[in-house]
């Protein structure tokens, strides 16, 4: 089964211009899709069909009385930590079971005035903790290459909506890697712009100086279109960088001769599965026929960043987490005073993983700790912003794979943190660095499953990052999509 | 030698109420992600500073103009309990 919420928004765009669709058709086939597939994906935890509906009249309404912009028209699903006005927002867990926004979120509020069309918030790993979806307080969502195996996490939801043609792109976060490496797991491409480059007013932290909004699309050009809706200076975020809003698809063809890649080392070593390092291997192969140079390059740190990133991350997000108390918004469960209440709903609103990383947090934090757990991490935040210089003084985009795996079994990791955090180890040192980076899909591995690889550029150089991305994606030339389709067909 | 934690404390400072067996699980569990966390001191020497936000920023002023606030009855209506236009909490401070 293919029909219009499999195509590109690109493509959707320009019949939609040239007359030949309506966005309410467009519209009615991603919720068509949902409705046949979602009870065995789940990537949804509220729709907003009527919505949806009305936002499509609308942007016709606009379409056919003069131009609108690029996206307009184009149906989205957001992960469920993205605040939305009047819609349900539960961050994947009990605490926010019955939250509702009363305002919207930046990228949400741009996009919306660009005519975009809202078709729910997607399922994610709780407060977008987590690296295959399994922690959800609302179930996991099942991969649509394999209804067997995790969707990648944080933001599977939208990750697996892209993949099964629920909708035609999606926003997730990326605090360690939780837009690239569903990317990766789902086929898809996951776009990690610099640190502030798209405003997080709105979005519900977890991280703070980790947090990025990201995209999910079916192509690279996609992905250029959406960032360019949704990035620019937000005066509600004060770590929005000055940066006017632009169209990040200009030079999106211009090449990629005399680019140097940097295929990194550490990245091909133990613990990467044979078919994600064939893959990968294959698409750099290719580089040198393109007109680029390639070599290897050494982030000699790689090995720290997980450790860094596993104290910085849950430190801060036990900070930001102690705003679920039980007095303005969420779960309350009654005691005898104010403490003991917060202390009760805590317990009963949270789930093991986001309990595990407040405890961590706040012992990494602690008096007596603090130095020796939160100081170092933070000095080795600054090691790995030395190594990335060091390559880009030689490279101008580091290559390596997505993840160390494709798509693992539902369970088979959940009880066993540090190998689920290992599912990071690629993807981190772009968060701690501020830098931006892509997953795009390389092929298949021996299981049929979906392989990503990843290419970073420096700090705001999203033009770069996204003109290698363009190249290679069509060099590569993935068309795999996943079985699910072909079985709604028959 | 294995990170030892008072969970008791942590879960005291987190305001965290634990069951019995989340807390033997998290005693594992944190000594284990510890141990391995704490290979960060082996590199970060004296002489490196540390970094808090990857792309610095500071003063980042925007101009004082007023402007409507949140509608007192969307923020409210997600109280689990009010009164009037505030938010209502249990018993703060202890009554002699």
């Amino acid at each position: 089964m293919t029909g219009l919420s499999d195509r590109t928004a690109t493509e959707l765009g320009q019949r939609l211009r040239a007359g030949e669709i309506s966005s309410a058709e467009i519209a009615e086939a991603c919720l068509e899709r949902i409705e046949a597939i979602d009870d065995r994906v789940k990537a949804f935890l509220a729709r907003t069909d009527e919505v949806a509906r009305d936002q499509a009249r609308a942007t016709d309404s606009r379409l056919a009385t003069g131009p609108a912009p690029a996206v307009a028209g184009i149906p989205i699903a957001l992960k469920d930590v993205l605040s939305t006005r009047g819609v349900r927002t539960t961050c994947g867990s009990k605490i926010l079971e019955s939250y509702v926004p009363p305002y919207d979120c930046t990228a949400w509020d741009r996009l919306s005035a660009d005519g975009g069309v809202l078709l729910g918030k997607t399922n994610c790993d709780e407060f977008a903790m987590g690296s295959s979806n399994e922690n959800s307080a609302f179930g996991p969502v099942h991969n649509p290459w394999n209804l067997e195996m995790v969707p990648g996490g944080s933001s599977g939801g939208s990750a697996a909506a892209v993949a099964a043609g629920e909708a035609v792109w999606a926003l997730g976060t990326d605090t360690g890697g939780s837009v690239r490496q569903p990317a990766s797991l789902c086929g898809v491409v996951g776009l990690k712009p610099t640190y502030g480059l798209i405003s997080r007013y709105g979005l519900i932290a977890f991280a703070s100086s980790l947090d990025t909004v990201g995209t999910f699309t079916r192509s690279v050009r996609d992905a250029a279109l959406l960032l360019s809706s949704i990035a620019s200076k937000d005066p509600m975020d004060a770590t929005s960088l000055d940066t006017a809003r632009r169209d990040y698809t200009d030079g999106l063809e211009d090449g990629i001769a005399g680019l140097r890649f940097g295929v990194v080392r550490e990245a091909f070593g133990e613990g990467v599965e044979p078919g994600v390092r064939a893959s990968v291997q294959a698409a750099v192969d290719r580089l040198d026929g393109l007109g680029a140079s390639v070599g290897e390059v050494s982030l000699p740190h790689t090995d720290y960043a997980l450790s860094a990133y596993y104290l910085i991350a849950p430190s801060e997000a036990s900070s930001n987490l102690a705003r679920y108390d039980g007095v303005r918004y969420g779960l309350r469960v009654e005691g005898g005073d104010s403490v003991e209440m917060m202390t009760r709903t805590r317990g009963a609103g949270f789930g093991p993983e986001v309990k595990r990383r407040i405890m961590l947090g706040t012992y990494a934090l602690s008096a007596g700790y603090y130095e020796a757990y939160y100081g170092q991490a933070q000095k080795v935040r600054t090691l790995i912003i030395r190594d990335y210089e060091a390559a880009f003084g030689d490279y101008d985009v580091l290559v390596s794979p997505t993840s160390p795996t494709t798509a693992f079994p539902i369970g088979a990791k959940i009880d066993d943190p540090l190998a689920m955090y290992l599912n990071d180890v690629f993807t981190i040192p772009a968060n701690l660095s501020g830098m931006p980076a892509i997953s795009i899909p390389s092929g298949l591995d021996e299981q049929g499953l979906p392989v990503g690889l990843q290419l970073t550029t420096p700090v705001l150089q999203e033009d770069r990052l996204l003109r290698a991305a363009f190249v290679l994606e069509a060099a590569i030339g993935f068309d795999a999509r996943p079985s699910l389709l072909d079985e709604l067909a028959a | 030698m294995p990170v030892e934690i008072d969970i008791d404390h942590v879960a005291r400072l987190a305001r965290l109420e634990l069951t019995d067996r989340e807390r033997e699980r998290l005693r594992e569990q944190l000594a284990a992600i510890l141990d391995h966390a704490a290979n960060v001191g082996e590199v970060a020497t004296a002489d490196v500073e540390p970094t808090a936000y990857a792309i610095p920023r500071s003063n980042v002023l925007r101009p004082d103009e007023p402007r409507p606030s949140l509608p007192v009855e969307e923020v409210l209506a997600n109280a689990p309990e009010r009164e009037d236009d505030r938010f209502r909490v249990p018993r703060i401070v202890e009554v002699e």
